[in-house]
């Protein structure tokens, strides 16, 4: 399945066994998406929420 | 083929490329410096590749090369003494100097300190890079290669000004270059003699850089404003490699799929241009150490929070698709050939 990164509008390629929720990750900009749904359509994405690097020290 | 001042670096690295290129045989490579030698005497890290010897230029030059095209890596003020000639025997030339890179015959008193002899052939030369302007290159038989910031230049900036929805201030190009040493030659001066060129972060020209006229020359194709660049270059503390970051004003906010957008439409199928801007990894925007030994121009960008500036980051080896893979690409498609034939190996890393 493919799918359209958010980001940059680059091409994802999402396993066809992927399920929701599963973590795909743009090629072209590393920005990280969660599978929101899967239909006989296709496959929608949002954005993983990323993991911050200020860790609060 | 053949090369003109193959002893320094731009002509070691045409000569390097030309040896592994699987459709070229190099039969000449000329230097007055090491006439009579072998090559590898002068490039050692070819030492058991060839076993050719430089010849002199001024016999090439009076004579009709039996070769389909000829690269000049003469330097600046030598090409333009023993070009012309060669021009006249019908065969393909790629000039590495800038002797035929701008069009304008006043603009070498006033960047380059002479007085072209030679102005009608200045059109003749197209000024070659060929992410920009492939279509050009393949009709002609004489191209000039694009000093080496000039080209990570244009190639950062070229498309946003293409781009409707981004509005530029092209008259407002702001480009801060940091080279590498093999920038400055392989002839040594206090300049770059060891104790004095390690280790330095050295503002070489903060303004007035010669590379600024080609810039200007070039970006006016992609805009119908006035382009004015200003550039500051420094030397740094590598060998190989210039990353250009390159300031661009704009009056509204932009979204970055703005940008991508314009260099995507610009740059999607051209094989040496890679857009960087990664959310993980080290690096994340581009860097020279990643495009060493490469053909590749790295591309990224960045955005000021809340607009007015478009900061874009590019990343070259100097001496390749800065000077010598950029020529042979331009040969490749003078010839006939595949655009990448011969440039094809990944970058070195580390390095």
């Amino acid at each position: 399945m493919e799918a359209v990164c958010s980001e940059c509008e680059a091409k994802i390629s999402v396993p066809d066994d992927a399920i929701v929720g599963e973590i795909v990750e743009c090629a072209e900009c590393g920005t990280e998406h969660e599978v929101a749904g899967i239909t006989e359509v296709g496959v929608t994405l949002k954005k993983a929420e990323a993991v911050k690097e200020d860790w609060g020290e | 083929m053949g090369v003109l001042g193959g002893s320094g670096y731009v002509g070691g690295e045409l000569i390097r490329l030309l040896l592994s290129h699987p459709e070229a045989d190099l039969v000449f490579a000329s230097s007055s410096r090491f006439k009579d030698e072998y090559v590898f005497r002068a490039h050692p890290n070819l030492r058991g590749l060839t076993q050719l010897k430089f010849t002199d230029e001024s016999s090439i030059a009076s004579s009709t090369p039996d070769v389909d095209l000829v690269f000049s890596a003469l330097p600046h003020g030598e090409s333009v003494k023993h070009l012309p000639s060669l021009v006249q025997t019908g065969v393909k030339i790629v000039d590495l100097s800038a002797d035929f890179r701008l069009k304008d015959p006043a603009a070498y008193p006033k960047w380059y300190g002479y007085t072209h002899p030679h102005p009608e052939l200045l059109e003749r030369f197209v000024l070659s890079i060929p992410e920009l302007n492939r279509e050009e290159v393949g009709g002609v038989s004489l191209a000039s290669s694009p000093g080496c910031m000039a080209i990570a230049t244009i190639l950062g900036v070229a498309p946003l000004l293409l781009s409707k929805s981004l509005k530029i201030d092209a008259g407002r190009i702001v480009v801060d270059l940091k080279v590498g040493s093999s920038g400055s030659g392989g002839r040594p001066s206090l300049a770059t003699h060891f104790s004095e060129r390690f280790g330095v972060v050295r503002a070489y020209k903060p303004v007035g850089h010669r590379h600024t006229a080609e810039i200007e020359q070039e970006l006016s194709k992609f805009t119908n404003d006035g382009v004015k660049a200003y550039l500051s270059a420094h030397s740094v503390n590598m060998v190989r490699g210039i990353l250009a970051t390159i300031h661009l004003f704009v009056g509204d906010a932009v979204e970055p799929l703005e940008v991508w957008r314009a260099y995507r439409s610009a740059y999607t199928g051209k094989r040496f241009i890679r857009l960087v801007r990664d959310r993980k990894g080290v690096f994340r925007y581009p860097d020279p150490k990643l495009v060493i030994g490469s053909n590749y121009a790295d591309i990224g960008f960045e955005l000021e929070p809340g607009g007015g500036r478009i900061v874009v980051l590019v990343a070259i080896d100097n001496l390749v698709k800065g000077a010598a893979g950029n020529a042979l690409q331009t040969m490749n498609i003078m010839l006939g050939l595949d655009e990448w034939l011969g440039l094809e190996s990944a970058p070195l890393h580390p390095v």
